[in-house]
């Protein structure tokens, strides 16, 4: 196994120095996820601009696939339309529950790509996941509708 | 002149090792496997899968049913591992109960107690209500925690617990207040999962019978590890589980001293553990198959016999030996590494083979996939033990655990894989 096809460079930048760091306010959605299976926590808020994502903010303790998953999420949407967000999750979770077949678009996921590798591991897709499957409850609570559509995430 | 005790004979690793065909496998690109997660599950000789393939081809049928041959045979096979699971643990066969696993057994304790509310006089000294007090420790696997906070919450009775000391020995300092005459249980691991650490049940045991408390004893982590003898122990239950001692998974084992399996009320109810049934009420064979509702596992309690069987042949004290100095060579190993810290008990003294530790700057799950790409499988996460790692300060851990198959030299792959996690996260 190659560990650096898992740990690209990209991910350990993520870890190393996160983006979004630090719960901030105000904010209009909310949401604490935990894995389960391993402990790692996450608390994750959404600020909404009309139709835009304002900001994500996020705190929290995990392993360096669930930092730099969260961490390149705020890259992606923040700053965005709501169905720009959504349709990168979307795309963020078929890549992850691929078990590697899944061809990532650059275009949509830009540094989520280098998560392509982490998808043959099962065990460790829910950790990609945490931040993700926090954003998306953030938004149901932030009233974003069509954010309980798509991509299930378990 | 004293007497001196006779040593064990030594294990013999490599005859052991050849017993066991997964450990020839590699991992990962062609890496040769360590397995350091017998803590979770043990691997299987192939004496015990001889054993349940003997069985499945030769005798398979429903136990305790039937007069045809293959009946008789099935039950007498499925009666003798009773037999051989009892006697490695110095307590009588109508004393052995088996379950799915060690978390059925508890279970099966703590519904039966909320069972007793509904049953007959002879049940009262199972009945918990409000105002009754279960105590328990903080470094207990969730199976022995989870199921007596459920009772309490169906009963109304509290949950108190024994606390961890910083160096993750249970803390006795408030035994009297915190068993005293409202205490109906007292439920305790003989050894953690987590921290290896070996609990004497002696001071418990004798406070838990002044009170008239049940004492129930989980020796998952022991039981496999140690000559272990319930009745000396005087523990009124105990459980263990099949797949942690070379095993098949699906069978687990429930001790109850006599008098308290006769008098406690069923958990499961249905065929096998009747005695006479009528459409308006029923009345319940002795135990054991009073709690052996339904068509048991049979090839797997045969197969656990068969582990029993294997166990014995190696000898108790000599696997405890050897788990010995495996640990103190991963205690030593480990704590010669800068930025390694050891959770739990830093020498072998009443400790068992469980060795879990955490790497400062990298993540116990990054550790773990680091030795994973190595070809070393360990634990990561809280094992089971959230509140144990809540207690010590740490979101999760890596856990080496050690078994009779693993060699000195295996240790090597641990610390090698513990440096490597540390170079690759730039952490040294």
């Amino acid at each position: 196994m190659d560990l650096e096809a898992m740990y690209q460079e990209i991910i350990l930048d993520h870890y190393k120095n996160p983006h979004g760091r630090g719960l901030r306010e105000p904010y209009d959605g909310e949401s604490y996820q935990i894995n389960p299976t391993c402990g790692d926590e996450l608390q994750l808020r959404v600020k909404l601009d009309g139709d835009r994502i304002a900001d994500v903010s996020h705190t929290g303790q995990g392993c360096s696939i669930s930092q730099a998953s969260v961490s390149v999420l705020t890259d992606l949407v923040v700053d965005r339309p709501v169905d720009d967000a959504l349709a990168k999750l979307d795309a963020f979770v078929e890549l992850m529950q691929g078990r590697g077949k899944v061809e990532p678009d650059e275009d949509v996921l830009e540094d989520g790509v280098a998560f392509a590798g982490v998808a043959k591991y099962p065990a460790r897709v829910k950790c990609a996941l945490l931040g993700w499957m926090a954003f998306k409850a953030a938004l149901v609570q932030a009233g974003v509708e069509k954010a309980r559509e798509g991509a299930e995430i378990s | 002149m004293t007497a001196t005790p006779l040593e064990a004979a030594p294990l013999d690793v490599a005859a052991v090792r050849a017993d066991f065909p997964i450990l020839t496998r590699t991992v990962r690109d062609g890496k040769p496997l360590v397995y350091f997660d017998s803590g979770a599950t043990s691997q299987r000789p192939r004496q015990v899968l001889a054993a349940e393939r003997a069985y499945v081809e030769t005798s398979n049928s429903a136990v305790h049913r039937g007069a045809h041959q293959l009946a008789e045979e099935a039950t007498d096979a499925f009666e003798d591992a009773r037999e051989r699971v009892a006697k490695f643990v110095g307590v009588d066969a109508g004393e052995v109960v088996f379950t799915k696993n060690a978390t059925e057994g508890i279970n099966l304790v703590a519904y039966s107690m909320s069972n007793a509310a509904t049953a007959g006089e002879e049940a009262k000294r199972f009945r918990v209500g409000e105002g009754d007090e279960i105590v328990i420790t903080e470094m207990e696997h969730h199976a022995n925690l989870v199921p007596w906070q459920q009772l309490c919450r169906r009963t109304g009775a509290t949950l108190r617990w024994f606390g961890v000391t910083d160096d993750g020995r249970l803390d006795l300092s408030d035994i009297d207040s915190l068993i005293n005459e409202r205490t109906k249980v007292v439920a305790f691991t003989h050894q953690s999962n987590v921290l290896g650490t070996v609990n004497d049940p002696a001071p418990l045991v004798e406070r838990a019978r002044k009170v008239g408390a049940l004492t129930v004893l989980d020796a998952c982590q022991s039981v496999p590890h140690a000559p272990v003898n319930l009745r000396e122990l005087g523990v009124d239950f105990a459980v263990f589980s099949g797949h942690k001692m070379l095993g098949p998974s699906g069978v687990g084992v429930l001790y109850g001293r006599r008098e308290l399996l006769e008098a406690m009320p069923p958990f499961l109810t249905g065929g096998s553990m009747i005695e006479l049934v009528t459409m308006e009420r029923s009345t319940f064979a002795p135990p054991p198959q009073k709690f052996e509702a339904g068509v048991p596992m049979t090839s797997q309690a045969i197969g656990l016999g068969a582990a029993i069987d294997y166990l014995r042949a190696v000898g108790m004290s000599a696997v405890a030996e050897h788990e010995k100095q495996l640990t103190e060579a991963a205690l030593t190993a480990l704590g010669e590494i800068d930025g390694v810290r050891i959770i739990g008990p830093t020498t072998t003294e009443s400790r068992g083979g469980a060795v879990s530790f955490v790497v400062d700057g990298v993540h116990p799950h990054d550790v773990g996939q680091v030795m994973d790409s190595m070809g070393v499988a360990v634990r990561v996460g809280h094992h089971c033990a959230w509140p144990l790692h809540r207690r010590l300060g740490i979101p999760a851990s890596v856990r080496a655990s050690f078994y009779l198959y693993n060699s000195v030299h295996e240790i090597d792959a641990l610390v090698a894989g513990v440096r490597e996690a540390q170079r690759f996260f730039g952490v040294v």
